[in-house]
């Protein structure tokens, strides 16, 4: 087993971990909506104050830097734009590092990013906690064996493929994107990993959209994510 | 102190003995990044070697040199904005862009991006197909680097310099893993100096 002669220590279990949900307070000029942290403070004793505050100030910047346009890709969908986000390059380095503490000494040995937003969160990553990294993508992209995964939309039904041989049995895996609606994608992606025997360790994305209900739709699959957003 | 004279194509050259190893450092890194690429035959279709870059992301130490190569390069010359094209872009350009304390800004296929958009059309085999930006992305005068994975006959690296030279950026530098010489994308860069890694014949 990889992880036998690294001293990983136990990983939360789910519950633990949905007590662990950073969020940020409300910017008056950022249409976001957020929850506070107290559980996570009260949950981290040994953690100092300072220490908290430093997070909460990263995750402000974070949550400031995330564009909403209003109507798109239809009307009524608020979406969550994170290329604002990208044009900050301290609150891009804030949110890959907020990632990176979390996962570090988890023995990760996969990052597995959804296409494309994924492919922007996931690589920095993989490259700081020493892991593979492992592209999910669209139908026909992937050259050589794939094995594929469909799964339904609002109207319909798309497909996600992964590489054969990408990833190992027991595989510690990181699933990364950007954003959770309904958790469709997600799931998809949970799905193709544990056919090949890994384990899918956490599902990390920077937002969630919680009145779309993911997080219930992946289960008992654990989630993290950086902040809670209003998306309809 | 003299330094060891070696000869090298029939004349004689002083080479100072950590320049050779710091060269021998970066050919290992260079083999070690070029054996970890998969090559795919007839994919999409009959004919094309498809280069797959997923294999070097399968190998840590060779993906972090990847990135560390154009770091290094890019690090003192005041970048200020690095456009990844999508998707592969995506996977190579915000890394380095976190190195070096510049913007990413993807640059994706229609109806992408929300929000805002300049287009540039270009042309491809057979037919068109189009790239997209964000409007105020870019401010003009800003120092830009393109990254794909690889560059073939150019085409998309040239509508992605188009696009941030039409928003007032300077385009210094294109830089892909791979280049496909024979495809000749170089030359259609308009003048714009082209950084690869590896070349495949």
């Amino acid at each position: 087993m990889l992880h036998t002669s690294l001293h990983c220590r136990s990983f939360p279990s789910p519950s633990h971990l949905r007590s662990l949900v950073l969020s940020s307070r409300l910017f008056p000029s950022v249409a976001v909506r957020t929850t506070p942290t107290l559980s996570l403070r009260r949950s981290r004793a040994n953690r100092s104050i300072a220490m908290a505050a430093t997070e909460d100030s990263r995750i402000k910047r974070i949550a400031s830097s995330i564009r909403v346009i209003p109507d798109w890709p239809k009307p009524g969908v608020m979406f969550q734009d994170i290329t604002t986000l990208l044009l900050d390059p301290q609150a891009f380095k804030d949110s890959i590092d907020l990632f990176v503490e979390r996962y570090k000494d988890e023995c990760i040995t996969v990052v597995a990013g959804v296409e494309a937003r994924g492919f922007i969160f996931g690589p920095p990553i993989a490259l700081a906690i020493g892991a593979k990294f492992v592209p999910m993508r669209k139908p026909n992209k992937l050259p050589g064996e794939v094995i594929s995964e469909e799964y339904s939309l609002e109207y319909g039904t798309d497909v996600m493929e992964m590489h054969v041989g990408a990833v190992q049995p027991g595989d510690r895996v990181l699933v990364i994107d950007d954003l959770i609606a309904t958790g469709g994608t997600l799931c998809a992606a949970i799905r193709l990993l544990e056919r090949v025997g890994a384990e899918v360790v956490e599902s990390a994305c920077v937002i969630e959209l919680p009145e779309l209900k993911g997080r219930e739709r992946l289960g008992d699959r654990p989630l993290f994510v950086l902040i809670k957003a209003k998306g309809v | 102190m003299t330094y060891p004279q070696e000869e090298v194509d029939g004349k004689e050259r002083g080479e100072k003995p950590m320049m050779k190893k710091n060269n021998k450092r970066l050919e290992t890194k260079i083999e070690g990044i070029a054996s970890s690429i998969r090559v795919v035959p007839h994919f999409p279709k009959p004919g094309i070697m498809f280069q797959d870059i997923t294999t070097l992301l399968l190998n840590p130490k060779a993906f972090k040199n990847t990135i560390d190569l154009f770091v290094e390069r890019y690090s003192s010359m005041d970048i200020s904005v690095v456009a990844g094209v999508e998707a592969r872009g995506f996977i190579f350009g915000p890394s380095i862009a976190l190195a070096i304390g510049a913007k990413f800004i993807p640059l994706r296929k229609p109806r992408k991006l929300p929000g805002e958009v300049i287009s540039e059309r270009y042309v491809l085999e057979y037919g068109t197909d189009c790239l997209e930006m964000h409007v105020g992305a870019v401010q003009p005068g800003e120092r830009a680097l393109v990254v794909d994975d690889l560059i073939a006959t150019g085409g998309t690296l040239c509508a992605a310099m188009n696009l941030l030279e039409r928003a007032g950026a300077e385009v210094v530098e294109c830089a892909c893993v791979i280049e496909l010489p024979e495809l000749k994308g170089r030359e259609r860069l308009n003048g714009k100096p082209l950084f690869v890694l590896v070349e495949s014949h």
